[in-house]
């Protein structure tokens, strides 16, 4: 047992030693790439939560990633920049989305909750198209950073590279405490085997609906701090192509761990980088090699350190 | 004479045109065991699945200790002190039997929308489990994965937690399904310890459990009870001899 | 806003309600009987016009480049069927999910190298083009009205074949009761692929008679797709007559609504206001129409399932 979390304090240990290490080989892009890679972790984590543990095949996740965008958007765009409202926003909308979207599709399994996820969305995608003012289909600028006066300053890189790393390591163990929780056991053990948490007393839906809610509100603090990341936020952000990649983090990294999901992001999104290194065509290869992930390597990555 | 725990009055349930329930009266006292016997395909599991709440009648009443519960699902049954076993078993597969009887135990000990404290290190969740896995024997097998159980301690690992609700009405069906001789007849004796202190429906082939266990015994056909008393009147009973047991009249 | 501009709009939402049919009759089915979620349906919609443009420049006649375009589908149906989709058949939902997203992207891309990300330009044989005049004194295009003509013949022949015939019988049967059919003794495989390939043959249809009227451009099919999604889940999954139901129910209200909700909202609300609302709302109509109908009747209107 004493084999993963060796493995986990070494990854620790080298996330916190990149951004000197990368300062000093005079290659800051990869401070810029792991950022982006946490940042997604982040959003895996949190889907982690309602799809590994909860069984809820759930479509429509990257959402969250656009809402809490365009919250940071949207009040930059109007003059507020206080980070501590961005992040306040960006929680509560994702939250309140997740709730109505939740209320309506938990109440369906299978197929059904699957499409319907996606639907929902792909709905909000096109609300954000149509929003002209905020850019439309081309997104928009983001005015100024969320501010944090005093804390942190998003402008400098290296803060802001800790900041998501923390709050990346956060996440990861306040998922490990939701999951072992009363709350958790009642969400693993309606996926493990939903007739018998009825017959013992467990009612699924409001233990769903309140992890659902949780997985959005958590995705919605990713997306505002991808908005700082990128500096401009388009409604592709909540694309079905986006909440597929966002199942794919979680599965290559194996459902069964808190952690796992940071693993699956850094695969997916370096081999990504590689492959975009080789041609603009990369899709064409990832495809495939997503496909032959699925059918061959069920148990993901942090299946391997077991 | 004291009010019946379960009272079901009139139940019937059509699937098409089958009657898998055809006007369905039962009473059952407090205390009491109670078999349910038929031929297969006589509708025992349409039955239980509609007094576990399962299944909505499609006519007729249930009455628990008092409240008509006909429209209440399987939870909220559940809350109420009904326990159940299921005909093919059904536990926490990835979840060791520990933990299997202790979910059973939080289902009535306060609520769980608790997020930060570990389950696992609750004593007022663990004590319980262990007791009621010592009960039925399984002690030693605490740790391990439900799925690694044998097929004759997984169901016992089902009445395990059915017992840890803290039941008033005990929904067994098909106990002893699937056990060899042995570990039918340990389970027998558990379950006969049990009489009197619980109020047990028990769905089962095996004669000789039904006939040591019942205080009484209904005999299902085609959806109907056909008849209904003590094991010695049903025994003697012609139509049941000859519509069940094979035997001319 | 005349009637005679409500009566063309509405033979528009017609025309797009009869090709999201023939995606959703062959979706619907293939979810029912074989329990697979097939995410690259819209890929094969894709290759069906990409395969009609590229044969008709070949041939150089339209109504071979049509043949040639649907066989050459159907063939790259099956072999997907055979090489990808009959290991997922026993998966669940979500490796099905993952799988034919990985198909998605391989697909797009792979049309993106032959024939470039940019659209292409169809052109139809003059017997196609011009108008016809309907009876309100407008004029109609053509090939709408044909598009039109063929959906309703090709569901027409659906219905025939499914209640008039031995394997519609089966393909019933299969759909609400699977386990029954291969019980009976009926082969599946062979069924499971013939119902495989005439979902993709009615894909392939789709999409070459979409091409003239919408762009042929790589992604195409996924935007419709989440459409025949709604439709689905309005219709009942495994139900023909859901799925006619549903997709000229998504389809006139899609229409109708980008057509005349910006105009009726201007006499509501300010014209200003309703510049960006109305588009809003319309892109959201058919996805708040779902979440209405799945709370009524969270099984769809015609479930094929009791």
């Amino acid at each position: 047992m004493r084999k993963p979390l060796i493995f986990w304090g070494l990854l620790v240990v080298a996330l916190v030693a990149l951004p000197p290490l990368a300062a000093k080989l005079g290659q800051p892009f990869y401070i810029d790439l792991v950022r982006r890679i946490m940042i997604l972790a982040i959003a895996a984590v949190s889907l982690n939560l309602i799809l590994g543990y909860g069984g809820l095949v759930s479509f429509g996740h990257a959402a969250y990633l656009g809402v809490g965008a365009y919250a940071v958007g949207i009040l930059g765009f109007y003059g507020i920049s206080n980070g501590w409202v961005h992040l306040l926003v960006a929680v509560a909308v994702s939250a309140l989305v997740a709730a109505a979207i939740g209320a309506v599709s938990i109440r369906t399994s299978g197929i059904y909750f699957i499409m319907i996820t996606l639907a929902f969305t792909q709905m909000l995608y096109y609300l954000g198209i149509s929003l002209a003012e905020f850019g439309g289909d081309d997104g928009m600028r983001l005015k100024a950073k969320s501010q944090f006066a005093g804390l942190v300053d998003l402008r400098d890189p290296v803060q802001f590279y800790y900041l998501a790393l923390g709050v990346m390591l956060l996440f990861v163990y306040l998922t490990y405490r939701i999951v072992n929780s009363r709350f958790g056991m009642v969400l693993q053990a309606s996926k493990s085997n939903e007739a018998r948490s009825r017959a013992i007393g467990f009612s699924p839906y409001p233990y769903r609906l309140a992890a659902f809610v949780i997985a959005g509100a958590m995705c919605g603090v990713a997306g505002a701090l991808y908005a700082n990341h990128t500096n401009y936020i388009t409604p592709g952000l909540m694309s079905w192509h986006q909440s597929g990649e966002l199942m794919f983090m979680v599965i290559l990294g194996g459902m069964a761990t808190a952690a796992g999901p940071v693993l699956g992001t850094f695969a997916l999104l370096l081999i990504e980088e590689v492959l975009k290194g080789w041609t603009q065509y990369w899709q064409v290869v990832l495809g495939p090699l997503l496909v032959l992930s699925v059918i061959f390597f069920k148990r993901g990555l942090a299946g391997l350190l077991q | 004479m004291p009010e019946a725990l379960l009272e079901v009055r009139g139940l019937a349930k059509n699937f098409g045109a089958l009657r898998a329930t055809d006007d369905v009266d039962l009473e059952i006292s407090e205390g009491e065991t109670h078999a349910i016997i038929g031929p297969n395909g006589a509708g025992k599991t349409t039955l239980i699945s509609q007094f576990a709440g399962d299944l909505r009648p499609d006519a007729g009443r249930i009455r628990f200790a008092g409240e008509d519960i006909t429209l209440l699902d399987a939870p909220q049954r559940a809350r109420r002190g009904f326990a159940r076993s299921f005909q093919i078993t059904s536990v926490y597969r990835d979840f060791s039997a520990l933990d299997n009887v202790a979910l059973a135990v939080q289902a009535h000990a306060g609520h769980s929308f608790r997020f930060w404290h570990p389950a696992r290190e609750e004593r007022a969740l663990r004590g319980p489990a262990r007791a009621v896995l010592e009960e039925v024997g399984l002690g030693a097998r605490a740790g391990v994965l439900a799925a690694n159980l044998a097929h004759g301690e997984q169901r016992q690992l089902e009445v395990a937690m059915a017992l840890a609700t803290r039941p008033r009405l005990l929904l067994l069906d098909e106990p002893v399904a699937g056990m060899g001789l042995e570990e039918s007849q340990r389970m027998v004796q558990f379950l006969s310890g049990l009489k009197g202190r619980q109020t047990i429906i028990l769905v089962e082939h095996d004669m000789d459990a039904v006939f040591s266990l019942a205080d009484r015994i209904s005999v299902l056909v085609y959806g109907r009870i056909i008849a209904s008393g003590r094991p010695e009147e049903v025994r003697a009973n012609p139509e049941v001899r000859r519509a069940y047991l094979g035997e001319d009249a | 806003m005349t009637w005679g501009l409500v009566f063309e709009q509405s033979l528009n939402g017609l025309q797009y309600g009869v090709m999201l049919f023939l995606m959703a009759a062959g979706l619907t089915l293939v979810f029912g009987i074989m329990n697979l979620v097939n995410l690259a349906h819209g890929s094969l919609y894709m290759m069906g016009a990409y395969f009609a443009v590229a044969a008709t420049q070949w041939t150089g006649n339209y109504l071979a480049g049509v043949a040639l375009g649907l066989v050459a589908t159907l063939m790259v149906g099956m072999l997907v069927e055979v090489v990808a989709l009959r290991t997922l058949y026993e998966r669940d939902h979500l490796d099905q999910v993952l799988a034919t997203f990985g198909l998605i992207l391989f697909f797009n891309e792979l049309v993106a190298i032959l024939w470039g990300r940019a659209a292409l330009y169809t052109s139809l044989p003059s017997w196609l083009q011009g108008h016809i005049d309907l009876f309100t004194g407008s004029r109609y295009p053509l090939y709408r009205a044909a598009v039109i003509v063929v959906g309703l013949v090709v569901a027409a022949l659906l219905w025939y074949v499914v209640t008039r015939t031995r394997l519609g019988m089966l393909i019933r049967a299969g759909a609400s009761n699977r386990t029954m059919v291969g019980a009976l003794g009926v082969n599946i495989k062979l069924l499971y692929t013939i119902v495989f390939g005439a979902g993709a043959a009615l894909a392939g249809l789709a999409g070459l008679m979409a091409g003239p009227i919408y762009s042929v451009q790589p992604g195409m099919g996924e935007l419709i797709l989440i459409q025949v999604f709604v439709v689905i889940v309005i219709g009942g999954i495994g139900s023909i007559r859901g799925a006619l139901v549903g997709a000229v129910i998504v389809g006139v209200v899609d229409t109708l609504g980008r057509a005349f909700l910006k105009p009726l909202l201007g006499h509501v609300i300010s014209p200003t206001a309703a510049e960006s609302a109305g588009p809003a709302l319309a892109s959201m109509m058919i996805y708040l129409l779902m979440a209405v109908v799945l709370a009524v009747r969270p099984a769809g209107l015609f479930p094929a399932r009791g």
